[in-house]
């Protein structure tokens, strides 16, 4: 198993000294190579629940475990470790660091981990991606898809064998939101990495074997989100 | 991609601030290590110059005047010691005096205004300063005129023979062969008629010497005036020894006669500013002979005996010190100063950088990682400008080590004070101080907040 959720509490303090629930989930699991699309309302949790996978941050209560190994009762320093090799991380905004250039920035993503910088797996992530000649341009200098393109390789680059995606194309004009996805898919599929990947978009949805709504395994006492679903 | 190419990375980010961070952490320690060189300077100047000899027998008066007159030819020398109190000195049994040099001072060069200083072929035998370890320093003399058109016969042999310091020569273009004439001393500016002949130039010493013109001390006192009137001299004579020599009551007989003399100045006529003396013996003989040496001149009235080292120490102390605290003091707080100035540049950065380290945390760097770059960053930036800052400081004093020679001092550009070696360490230890509050802001992160901002 790849993924697997028990029991898992997460609340947020609240200015009335109350707190507020996000995250009540009873049981969740995904199978490893396994790729789902995970749809929910705004501000119904799913990024807390991407944060608290990643071991970002910790749940008030019950377990993580990502290949068999409990993530949740890690200490902080041996969680970020895990993360940094077992977890890839592709988001909305990109999130990529603006002083340094593509390729910089896909080596990075390999600096925190056990293993070498390796270089060669860098240019190969970026030329399947089609950045070949992009490997010197920052962020700055690159489309959002380009952007975009760096941060999928970059998720890729320590070979996990989870990748989490926030909207990955939602900030990316029509015509690379395909490609985006299609390159995501294929290179977990290569991999045999397991994708969660959060979208509001059905037909980004609709192209998963697994489809998931949020709202349907969590079940926060108090949560008052507002179903959003779009085209 | 370790963490020093991160730091680096960032720094870059911040070009303008990164510079302008370093360059007054540079400007601060350039200042430093000037004050460290300088310093050392000073104190070689001074407290190795007065290694010289042991001894500075000279009048009554003030001891560090004596010292700062005779050794380092500054100030105006007091009333002279006649010439027969060399001589007896000399002559005195169980004094363990190994070297006494007569040095008589006042004029100066029609050019360039450098001190003239009769003293006799002797002077240039002794070392004129010992290094730390002792090892001692003499004089090398080059005796043929650059262009070889003309030699001198050595040193200051003959009685209008000259030999000058390097300084002297560079200054005024002088070289072996080359005629000069003295300005009396004092206010008249009164030009003397004898001529001198360059017959050595001196190599640099790095000592006052280089300013120096030496004449032999016979030839000083055959320039018309130099020598005491007799009458002044032998009444002098009577008062300083309680009686006057037979060479003095043969001159007066003569005078009295109407006869004159073409030959040397009679002893009574002649006086001496000071007189450098070398005691011979193992440490402990010299220690005692100087003492008493010492005990006995400086019980009387009339002359006194003063270990130069003493004196110097005492006015570096006393003095050089203080201004050196000082100064090293206000560049300590130019330092400071700088370091709240990277501090001030990280912290300001860090709003716009906490985005950057959610990033570095969301893939994995873990809290001490970021704390770390940041470290880091203000390290660089410390120990680039502390570098930088040496560089400068070296390049300032090779710009000015011309100018700084024209004042007798020889300087090395790349000799390294002690004291700077404190700096690097010093600079670490403030780039640690001034990156760990930064630093902490980096470490207590909140991810997933920053990340969904």
């Amino acid at each position: 198993m790849s993924l697997l959720l028990e029991n898992i509490r997460k609340s947020y303090p609240e200015p009335d000294g109350g707190r507020l629930p996000v995250l009540e989930i009873e049981r969740f699991e995904m199978a490893r190579g396994e790729q789902l699309a995970l749809v929910g309302a705004s501000g119904g949790g799913k990024t807390t629940l991407l944060n608290v996978i990643s071991g970002i941050t910790t749940p008030d209560s019950g377990r993580v475990v990502i290949d068999d190994t409990l993530v949740s009762e890690m200490p902080e320093a041996v969680r970020d470790r895990f993360r940094a090799e077992r977890i890839g991380f592709v988001y909305q905004t990109f999130n990529l660091l603006p002083a340094f250039t593509a390729l910089e920035n896909v080596l990075l993503g390999m600096s925190f981990s056990r293993g070498r910088v390796d270089r060669d797996r860098a240019l190969e992530l970026l030329e399947s991606v089609g950045l070949t000649n992009r490997l010197k341009h920052r962020p700055g200098q690159l489309s959002v898809g380009e952007q975009q393109r760096v941060a999928v390789a970059r998720a890729l680059s320590n070979r996990p064998s989870l990748l989490l995606a926030d909207e990955p194309t939602a900030n990316v004009d029509l015509a690379n939101q395909q490609t985006i996805l299609e390159l995501i898919r294929t290179a977990c599929t290569t991999d045999s990495v397991a994708l969660l990947l959060v979208t509001h978009s059905v037909d980004v949805a609709q192209q998963f074997d697994r489809v998931e709504r949020l709202d349907e395994f969590n079940t926060p006492a108090a949560a008052t989100a507002t179903p959003e679903v779009s085209r | 991609m370790n963490l020093w190419v991160i730091a680096i990375k960032s720094v870059r980010q911040r070009a303008l601030a990164s510079v302008l961070t370093s360059l007054s952490v540079a400007l601060g320690v350039m200042l430093m290590v000037v004050v460290l060189v300088a310093n050392g300077m000073v104190e070689r100047m001074f407290v190795q110059t007065a290694t010289g000899y042991d001894l500075i027998v000279g009048p009554k008066g003030s001891q560090l005047e004596l010292v700062l007159t005779s050794i380092y030819r500054i100030g105006v020398a007091g009333e002279p010691l006649p010439y027969r109190f060399y001589r007896e000195l000399t002559a005195a049994k169980n004094n363990r005096i190994a070297d006494a040099v007569p040095i008589t001072m006042g004029d100066v060069t029609q050019e360039g205004g450098f001190p003239i200083l009769g003293t006799t072929p002797a002077y240039f035998a002794l070392p004129y300063m010992h290094e730390s370890d002792g090892t001692p320093r003499r004089f090398r003399i080059r005796t043929h005129s650059l262009d070889g058109k003309h030699s001198g016969e050595g040193l200051i042999r003959n009685p209008f023979d000259a030999a000058i310091g390097a300084v002297v020569a560079r200054h005024n273009g002088w070289d072996v062969g080359t005629k000069l004439k003295l300005v009396h001393g004092g206010s008249d500016g009164h030009v003397h008629d004898e001529e001198f002949t360059v017959s050595g130039v001196l190599e640099a010493t790095g000592s006052p010497n280089d300013r120096t013109v030496f004449v032999h001390v016979d030839g000083f006192y055959m320039i018309s005036g130099h020598e005491k009137p007799l009458s002044e001299a032998v009444a002098r004579e009577l008062e300083f020894f309680g009686n006057i020599s037979e060479e003095s009551q043969q001159a007066i007989e003569a005078e009295k006669s109407g006869g004159h003399s073409h030959g040397p100045v009679p002893e009574a006529q002649k006086e001496v500013t000071a007189i450098l003396v070398n005691i011979q013996g193992d440490v402990g003989e010299q220690v005692l002979a100087e003492s008493r040496l010492m005990s006995g001149l400086n019980e009387g009235v009339q002359a006194q005996a003063v270990k130069p080292i003493v004196q110097i120490d005492r006015m570096m102390q006393t003095l050089v010190g203080p201004i050196r605290t000082l100064l090293m003091g206000l560049t300590s707080l130019i330092i400071a100063v700088s370091g709240i100035g990277i501090f001030v540049s990280i912290y300001n950065s860090m709003a716009d950088r906490k985005k950057e380290i959610a990033i570095m945390r969301a893939l994995g760097a873990r809290r001490q990682t970021v704390l770390t770059v940041i470290l880091a960053e203000s390290t660089l930036l410390c120990v680039v400008g502390g570098l930088g800052g040496f560089l400068l400081a070296h390049l300032l004093i090779l710009a000015c080590a011309p100018m700084v020679a024209g004042y007798g001092l020889v300087v090395d550009p790349w000799t390294f004070a002690w004291g700077e070696l404190v700096l690097l360490p010093v600079l670490i230890a403030l780039a640690s101080l001034v990156g760990f509050v930064p630093g902490m802001t980096a470490y207590r992160t909140d991810v997933a907040q920053t990340l969904s901002d």
